[in-house]
């Protein structure tokens, strides 16, 4: 008996030994929809190509983690999906690994890296994967064809389109679309922004459907609060709204009016404990056509230019071309705004008390 | 033998030293002996408890004196920028920028990039809390720094013309002190300024100090409808015959068992706009379909879930008093007269107030604390002061305010802690 324990026991250190010689990374995500595209798209190919394991953890976003992790000398996640402003200030705070970006393959028909990925792609410390908006959407079965919400305007106007909105609980993008509904072109939105009295304006229009406010926080939230009935409108980030519409025929509709559209990016933990196999994830599925196929299974444009002729249609639909649904496509760019991360890097401190006082009060 | 003389006789027994001092059989005092015997058992109680007593030290007091520390100490600036922390110390904050400082501050930003390029930059992040641009400015300034040649102040204007506003000089002085009260100030709504002195932040940015006031009303108010809603419970409780009351015991522990995440998840289906509660309103006709009421993401989602989530810990205490009353003193009281309800007040209510304080105590602390339920629930105005602790460790990731705001919360407590033990008496308090 004692020996079949101890035999248990020997087996058991061997197999972990085992998992541990192979190549296993923690690839962290925002969940949802999104996580299960980067899944299809980049975690099972890069499973079978490398015999590797990939454990997939979700999180809401911000750089909490990351630093606590790495502050306490204690890094269990390898590679972590975030926001543009976010891996600008880990780089600068030295929370993250530098890239070098001569490993990132060169695009099919031999461009190099460098060209092929979209400006904003590139960074010291991460490479983009792709390019996502926040719009906002409605729900298509409550308005009549004639009279719906059209434009970024009509989002801030309740008399017109009486009923609950819903805003991303930070400041970020809800100033910006503030100021597009006021009446500032897209291009302008930063320069007024950088003027207190540009950032009064914005609370101003803020101000008048904060009554009518149903703040949210996760990118699940939206399409959930929309189908609930809970909120007439909804900021949201596109691909969230697409998935409902395409894979549970919710008859939503984006507004694509005033969006502010951003790159979401991998980045290393400095420290990260399999930074060698996270490197190597990382150039395997920014590759042309892992982007390209991840398009087939939400709505996010690809971050290398050599993506976007061979990104085809919905993964579960053939007849639905995602190319249209894309924040890039031309229809939906002519009143876009590029998330000005400068800006937030500077202000974000200031307005997100002021954000927070303003919601408070 | 009479008692005189039996009381002359243990006189004799004892003996007494010179001083009239109490001894033992072996001449020393008596209260040393004492001492001696207490010594020991005092010594062995100590070793029982010694290692939990390491164990909280080390993973309770230390680290949360630690964090506490963060809230008035803050050596980013002072340790990266060795130079210009000792130029800026002496600098009055009134006079110009000198030479001297911009000298101090070039030299400074290079030996830091030379160590790590992120340097520079946690230095802009902590000079951008007191004012902001300044992170852009670090950045540009840094890539710029190892070009720049005497007199350094007019490279550093050419460089960004930020630089010829004294905001910025002013910011860099208060960042520079390693023990600074900008923090505790910034906790209560007020801005630490270079000279030293302290003002209102501006109207549109107070905050903290309304959310205190407001944290302790909610906790206040949750406490009384605790009182309110538990304590005929635990009346029921104490005085059912035993099988209904501990079907009733069931009922009570069975949501305390529940994780508290399901129970607030409940009642966001039971109380959202289109939920079970508005429902049954719009069916009786208590309200129309457009017009249903807002039960949940505001101060009242906050209120019903955290009393719900905190009951048990209001029952529990007073039952366990209750069910120590002896029965005869309410029959007593009776049988000389009084009315149910003078038996009640005068008897019977007055017993079970160590069980009430306790219970309110419990609750009201748990619930000056509370985070989950008002960050689930409570929507834009339900939110309380550890949401505000959770947002700057979690996202503005400016740990030095959430120390402060936590210290200040803590401070709070332990005076209500004070407070009560001053009107109610602390020893008057059961919890079972």
């Amino acid at each position: 008996m004692k020996r079949a324990i101890l035999l248990a026991a020997a087996s058991g250190i061997a197999l972990t030994g085992a998992a541990h010689a192979e190549d296993s990374i923690t690839v962290v995500s925002w969940g949802g929809a999104y996580t299960k595209s980067q899944v299809e798209a980049y975690h099972k190919p890069w499973m079978a190509k490398t015999g590797g394991k990939i454990i997939s953890e979700d999180y809401n976003g911000g750089l909490a983690e990351v630093k606590a992790q790495v502050e306490a000398g204690n890094v269990t996640w390898d590679i972590v999906d975030v926001e543009l402003s976010d891996a600008i200030r880990g780089c600068d705070e030295g929370l993250l690994e530098e890239i070098d970006h001569s490993m990132l393959p060169d695009a099919p028909d031999g461009t190099p890296a460098e060209e092929d990925f979209i400006s904003l792609a590139l960074h010291d410390c991460a490479v983009a994967n792709i390019v996502w908006s926040t719009i906002f959407a409605y729900d298509g079965s409550k308005y009549t064809a004639f009279d719906r919400p059209r434009s970024m305007a009509d989002f801030f106007n309740t008399k017109k389109f009486p009923g609950k909105r819903g805003l991303r609980k930070s400041p970020k993008a809800n100033l910006e679309m503030a100021l597009v509904a006021d009446g500032v072109a897209a291009a302008d939105v930063y320069d007024v922004l950088s003027t207190a009295e540009g950032v009064d304006r914005a609370f101003a229009k803020l101000d008048e459907i904060k009554d009518s406010v149903v703040w949210w926080e996760s990118g699940a939230q939206p399409p959930q609060l929309l189908a609930d009935g809970e909120v007439k409108m909804t900021t949201a980030y596109n691909g969230r709204i697409f998935n409902a519409m395409a894979s549970e025929g919710k008859p939503f509709e984006i507004v694509w009016d005033g969006q502010v559209f951003d790159v979401d990016l991998w980045v290393i933990p400095k420290g990260a404990p399999n930074k060698e196999a996270a490197m190597d994830f990382l150039a395997f599925s920014t590759d042309t056509q892992r982007l390209a196929d991840q398009a087939a299974w939400i709505s996010y444009g690809p971050a290398r230019k050599s993506s976007a002729p061979l990104v085809g249609a919905y993964n579960s639909d053939p007849d639905l071309e995602m190319g249209p649904h894309m924040p890039t496509a031309p229809a939906n760019f002519m009143n876009a705004i590029a998330n000005g991360f400068e800006f937030w890097a500077d202000n974000q401190d200031e307005l997100n008390e002021r954000f927070n006082a303003w919601l408070a009060s | 033998m009479t008692d005189a003389s039996y009381q002359v006789d243990a006189v004799h027994r004892t003996q007494t030293d010179a001083s009239g001092l109490l001894l033992a059989a072996d001449g020393t005092p008596l209260k040393k002996k004492l001492r001696e015997a207490l010594k020991v058992s005092r010594r062995r109680a100590f070793l029982l408890v010694a290692p939990l007593l390491l164990f909280i030290m080390a993973s309770f007091v230390i680290p949360i004196l630690l964090l506490l520390a963060q809230g008035v100490k803050d050596s980013t600036f002072s340790s990266i920028m060795p130079e210009s922390t000792a130029i800026l110390s002496e600098w009055d904050a009134k006079s110009d920028p000198s030479e001297e400082m911009a000298a101090a501050l070039v030299a400074d930003l290079i030996s830091a990039k030379a160590t790590d390029r992120s340097l520079a930059t946690k230095v802009g992040t902590r000079v951008n809390r007191e004012v902001s641009g300044a992170i852009s400015l670090f950045k540009k300034t840094t890539r710029k720094a190892s070009k720049m040649e005497a007199p350094f102040l007019d490279a550093l204007h050419a460089t960004d013309k930020k630089w010829k506003d004294p905001a910025y000089w002013k910011a860099m002085k208060i960042a520079s002190q390693t023990i600074t009260p900008a923090y505790y100030a910034a906790a209560v709504d007020k801005k630490y300024l270079a000279d030293g002195s302290f003002v209102d932040q501006p109207e549109d940015r107070q905050i903290y100090v309304k959310l205190f006031v407001k944290t302790i009303l909610v906790a206040g108010g949750v406490m009384l409808c605790c009182i309110l809603l538990g304590f005929p419970v635990a009346y029921l409780l104490a005085h059912l015959p035993a099988r209904k009351a501990n079907l009733l015991m069931i009922l009570v522990l069975l949501p305390f068992w529940t994780s508290l995440l399901v129970r607030t998840t409940a009642w966001i289906a039971m109380l959202q706009s289109a939920g079970v509660l508005n429902d049954i309103f719009v069916w009786v006709g208590i309200t129309t379909d457009d017009q249903r009421f807002s039960l949940i993401y505001n101060m009242t989602g906050t209120i019903i879930a955290m009393t719900h989530i905190l009951l048990p810990f209001m029952i529990l205490p007073i039952y366990s008093v209750m069910k120590a009353i002896p029965p005869s003193h309410v029959r007593a009281a009776k049988s000389l007269g009084a009315t149910n309800w003078t038996a009640f007040w005068r008897v019977y209510f007055p017993a079970t107030v160590p069980g009430i304080g306790a219970g309110g105590l419990l609750v009201f602390i748990l619930a000056i604390g509370y985070y989950i339920t008002p960050a689930l629930v409570g929507g834009q105005d339900g939110q309380l002061i550890s949401n505000f602790i959770a947002y700057h460790m979690q996202k503005s990731l400016n740990w030095s305010l959430a120390a402060a705001l936590g210290g200040i919360l803590l401070v709070l407590v332990l005076i209500l802690y004070w407070l009560y033990d001053r009107i109610v008496g602390i020893d008057n308090m059961k919890l079972g």
